[in-house]
């Protein structure tokens, strides 16, 4: 809902608000200009010296104005030609032209009013409200998608467009909500919306009728210092009835021009001067330094602009059409999707699709339109739910929880939930996991165990596809596309194999960089910008489906390399342990930014087992800047599967890696690598102390062990795995 | 055609039978090219003693910046009914203003005089830009204004 908020206004807006926000950035360059360019006044100089000094210099001075940034103006009118000057308040003489600069003016009138008055003012106010929703309902998304208030600054993940977007939006979101809403009151303002009229008292009706007083004998001018000066108006020269018009900071009033005295006084109103304020905090005039920074956070605009515009673009074209939905009331199958973006209803879209061809009457509803009576001829309820943030509710599963919550007894037809998530991030798959529990305790009978799918595997959906073909009693083969780029042939460079003696046939394959396109080049596209932690999805021969290595190399190093075990049956693996140098596979990239070693200087330990070490490898022979790297490694013997065996001691020389710690689970001496770790515990303790980061690639099955280990270890010091998670502290990369 | 009769008769410088008597008058004012924002124009009589009869016209619509249009401002208190029905959009600079009324026979030869207020954002005031006695021998020359107008002249 609150997307629906932020999406339509960003993109319907999207020109309006970036002109604004250039043409109001370009702005905030002027009183900063103004302020440095205005000879200032000395301090406690009177308005009454001023003005002596001012008609010294220019006899026929009808009016003394003080800007904000302390600009001082004169007018004056001499021999029938009127004159105008910047004035030096030390000397009272002009010093430049008081003429407006034709660029602000111009810049002024486009950010205001488009240059057509009043229907452009309106257009522009509109544009400042869609700023201000838009900066309202941002901060809720991005209050929600880290996880809380608290996590405001925490380190962010995904793809880059979104990335670029909410980094931009949490630091200018200030200033632009401060500019927006001073935007409205000064067009509210404009149009006399407000009560904010300046204080005028009535003309005096009596005066004395003498003229020719001292500048330096009116009281009112000297007890009045030029810092709060806005304007004095002197009087007509021919006219024994006009006054001096003084108008200060606090007020305005009229003084007689014969006596001095203060004839009458208005002071500003609380509405005026919450209106002046407003002026200054909007346009900075007066306020050089402020009106920079929102000039800043303005900037940032047009790049949120395009990519938010990007992330709904890239969410849209992921968005499946599901043809074919059943109603509610037909379907035997009913499925509810709660997705945040659109990955998950894309998976829902292929389940739909196999079953729908197996027969099936489906019906794909998101979870927030979960309405148990509608559901008369249901047979099996399935689930497919992302998680938002901390474990929240994702955007199409509002209120899901509460619905079943209220019922009175669970829906008779048994329910499957399957959860989408990044085991990266600490509440892994926690929003489907809460509907699973919730369902078991509200009494719902399960079609099938609980079951999760990492970062949209589509290996995981097709096992948890047959898994539900076995239960339903049909063939069931989900093959999923997700929307990847065109696959790269790549070509085999050299192979090196390892692990036939332990029954794990194992090899790195290396492949030569395809040629880039000079589109490529300039853009970082394809295979231009790839690191080590990245993923090979690599298309095999005979299915739809691709299945994801982790790059052990990175662009720099000039070739692509994973490291592969073949596994019983498998596919893929099969394939690619048959390559001979100059065979062929087709694959393409998918960035995993969030398995990439910090750029800071805090120690890595990196712990791996298997296959698990190709990534670590590559993040290792990346190295250059010599960051203390300890590698936790775990094989089966060293004489047959020590993977990298030959680099290590080579990268050990040149300082790449600090410490290699191994783990050898065949033997006489068998230990696993959360064995090592727990052995070396205390410089384990110290490391994380010393800011360490902890980098895990390998199998399920040793993640689990390694997190216990770790828990273990990290006990007295009162942190913990998840904690490390949370500040970005604790990756994993399982398969 | 703006009727200037109504807000005429509110005055009591007019009398009854001066009203009955009307010509259409037009006014002409040109701007010089100050290199500003669009002026705002206040249009007003004053009598022989130099009262505040009536207004012609306001080009502005905005009415918070009246009170730049100082002397206007000071005659009328910055009241709108004086120029109920009768206020237009600034006036850009180098651009002309025409604008035709009915104004009384009386008001001609006979004293009255016709001042122009100017105001322009983040330039001068000018007060009393133009001042102009109304007279027949008078009507159709040119008369030149003191910052912003090139030219006012009226026409019957």
């Amino acid at each position: 809902m609150i997307r629906a908020f932020h999406r339509w206004p960003g993109l319907l807006a999207l020109g309006l608000v970036t002109l604004l926000a250039l043409s109001g950035a370009a702005l905030s360059v002027f009183p900063a200009l103004e302020r440095i360019a205005a000879p200032q006044s000395e301090t406690g100089l009177s308005v009454a010296t001023l003005a002596a000094r001012v008609q010294a210099a220019y006899l026929g001075v009808e009016q003394i104005r003080r800007a904000p940034s302390g600009q001082i103006t004169a007018y004056w009118f001499d021999a029938g030609t009127p004159g105008a000057a910047v004035i030096d308040p030390a000397t009272g003489q002009g010093v430049a032209s008081a003429d407006p600069n034709q660029t602000e003016r111009w810049l002024t009138n486009l950010h205001r009013s488009l240059f057509l008055d009043d229907t452009g003012r309106i257009a522009m106010a509109a544009g400042a409200a869609a700023m201000l929703l838009l900066s309202i309902s941002g901060v809720a998304l991005v209050a929600r998608r880290v996880g809380g208030w608290r996590n405001w600054f925490v380190r962010l993940r995904g793809p880059i467009a979104g990335r670029i977007h909410v980094e931009i939006a949490r630091i200018a979101v200030l200033g632009l909500v401060l500019s927006a809403s001073a935007a409205l009151w000064m067009t509210a303002s404009t149009f006399d919306l407000l009560p904010d009229i300046a204080a005028s008292p009535a003309f005096p009706s009596e005066v004395s009728g003498e003229t020719g007083r001292a500048l330096s004998g009116i009281a009112v001018l000297k007890a009045t210092p030029v810092m709060e000066l806005r304007a004095l108006n002197f009087p007509a020269r021919d006219d024994a009835t006009d006054v001096f018009t003084l108008k200060t900071r606090r007020g305005m009033g009229f003084v007689d021009q014969g006596t001095g005295v203060t004839l009458a006084w208005a002071e500003l109103s609380g509405w005026a001067q919450v209106s002046e304020v407003i002026y200054t905090l909007h346009t900075g005039q007066g306020a050089a330094v402020l009106g920079l920074i929102l000039g800043l956070s303005a900037l940032g605009v047009p790049v949120m602009g395009a990519s938010g515009a990007l992330v709904w673009w890239a969410g849209r074209r992921s968005r499946p059409r599901i043809r074919g939905n059943r109603a509610a009331g037909a379907a035997q199958t009913i499925l509810l999707v709660g997705s945040e973006g659109c990955s998950t209803w894309g998976f829902a879209a292929t389940l739909h699709a196999a079953l729908a061809k197996a027969g099936q009457a489906v019906h794909v509803a998101p979870m927030s339109s979960f309405a148990p009576k509608q559901y008369s001829r249901a047979e099996r309820f399935i689930i497919l739910a992302a998680t938002y943030g901390d474990g929240a509710a994702p955007a199409s599963a509002k209120g899901f929880l509460d619905r079943l919550a209220a019922l009175d007894h669970p829906p008779a037809a048994p329910i499957a939930v399957l959860g989408f998530g990044d085991s990266g991030f600490p509440a892994y798959c926690a929003y489907a996991q809460a509907v699973s529990d919730a369902a078991q305790a509200k009494g719902w009978r399960e079609l099938m165990p609980f079951d999760t799918v990492d970062r949209q595997s589509p290996q995981s959906f097709a096992r948890w596809g047959r898994n539900l073909g076995l239960v339903m009693g049909l063939p069931l083969e989900l093959a999923h596309h997700v929307m990847h780029p065109k696959a790269t042939t790549l070509t085999l460079m050299s192979r090196r194999d390892y692990g036939a003696e332990v029954q794990a046939p194992t090899a790195i394959l290396r492949f030569a960089l395809p040629r880039l396109s000079l589109w490529q080049r300039l853009t970082g596209a394809g295979f231009a910008r790839f690191q080590a932690g990245d993923l090979l999805a690599v298309m095999p021969e005979g299915s739809p489906v691709s299945r994801l290595y982790s790059l052990a190399s990175s662009c720099r190093d000039g070739f692509v390399e994973i490291v592969v075990r073949k596994q019983a049956g498998g596919l893929c693996s099969g394939q690619l342990m048959a390559l001979a140098k100059g065979d062929t596979m087709n694959a393409f990239l998918r960035p995993n930014p969030g398995f990439h070693p910090d750029r800071g200087r805090a120690p890595l330990i990196l712990i791996g087992a298997g296959t698990g070490v190709g990534p670590l490898a590559g993040i290792i022979r990346g190295n250059a800047r010599k960051c203390p790297i300890h590698l936790f490694f775990g094989m089966r013997h060293p004489d047959s599967d020590f993977l990298y065996g030959r680099e290590m001691p080579v990268w050990k020389a040149e300082g790449r890696i600090t410490r290699l710690v191994t783990a050898v689970s065949r033997g006489p001496k068998a230990s696993y690598v959360q064995d090592v770790l727990r052995s070396d515990a205390v410089e384990v303790t110290r490391l994380i102390g010393n800011g360490a980061r902890v980098m895990v690639c390998g199998g399920r099955d040793m993640a689990a062990g390694v997190a216990d280990a770790l828990t273990d270890i990290l006990a007295p010091t009162g942190l913990t795995p998840a904690l490390l998670k949370a500040e970005g502290r604790y990756v994993e990369d399982t398969y | 055609m703006k009727s200037l009769l109504a807000i005429l008769a509110l005055s009591t410088a007019l009398t009854a039978p001066g009203l009955a008597m009307a010509r259409p008058v037009t006014l002409t004012t040109t701007l010089t090219n100050y290199g500003g924002d669009g002026a705002y124009l206040a249009f007003y009589v004053t009598d022989p003693s130099g009262t505040y009869v009536g207004s012609l016209w306001m080009a502005g619509g905005k009415s918070k910046y009246y009170e730049h249009l100082s002397d206007w401002y000071r005659a009328t208190g910055g009241d709108p009914a004086q120029i109920n029905g009768i206020t237009g959009a600034s006036v850009g600079a180098g651009r002309s203003l025409e604008i035709t009324l009915d104004l009384a026979d009386a008001l001609f030869d006979a004293g009255y005089t016709l001042h122009v207020d100017a105001a322009v954002e983040d330039m001068r005031d000018s007060p009393n830009e133009v001042a102009v006695p109304l007279t027949t021998a008078g009507a159709g020359t040119a008369v030149p204004g003191r910052r912003y107008i090139a030219t006012l002249s009226y026409d019957m």
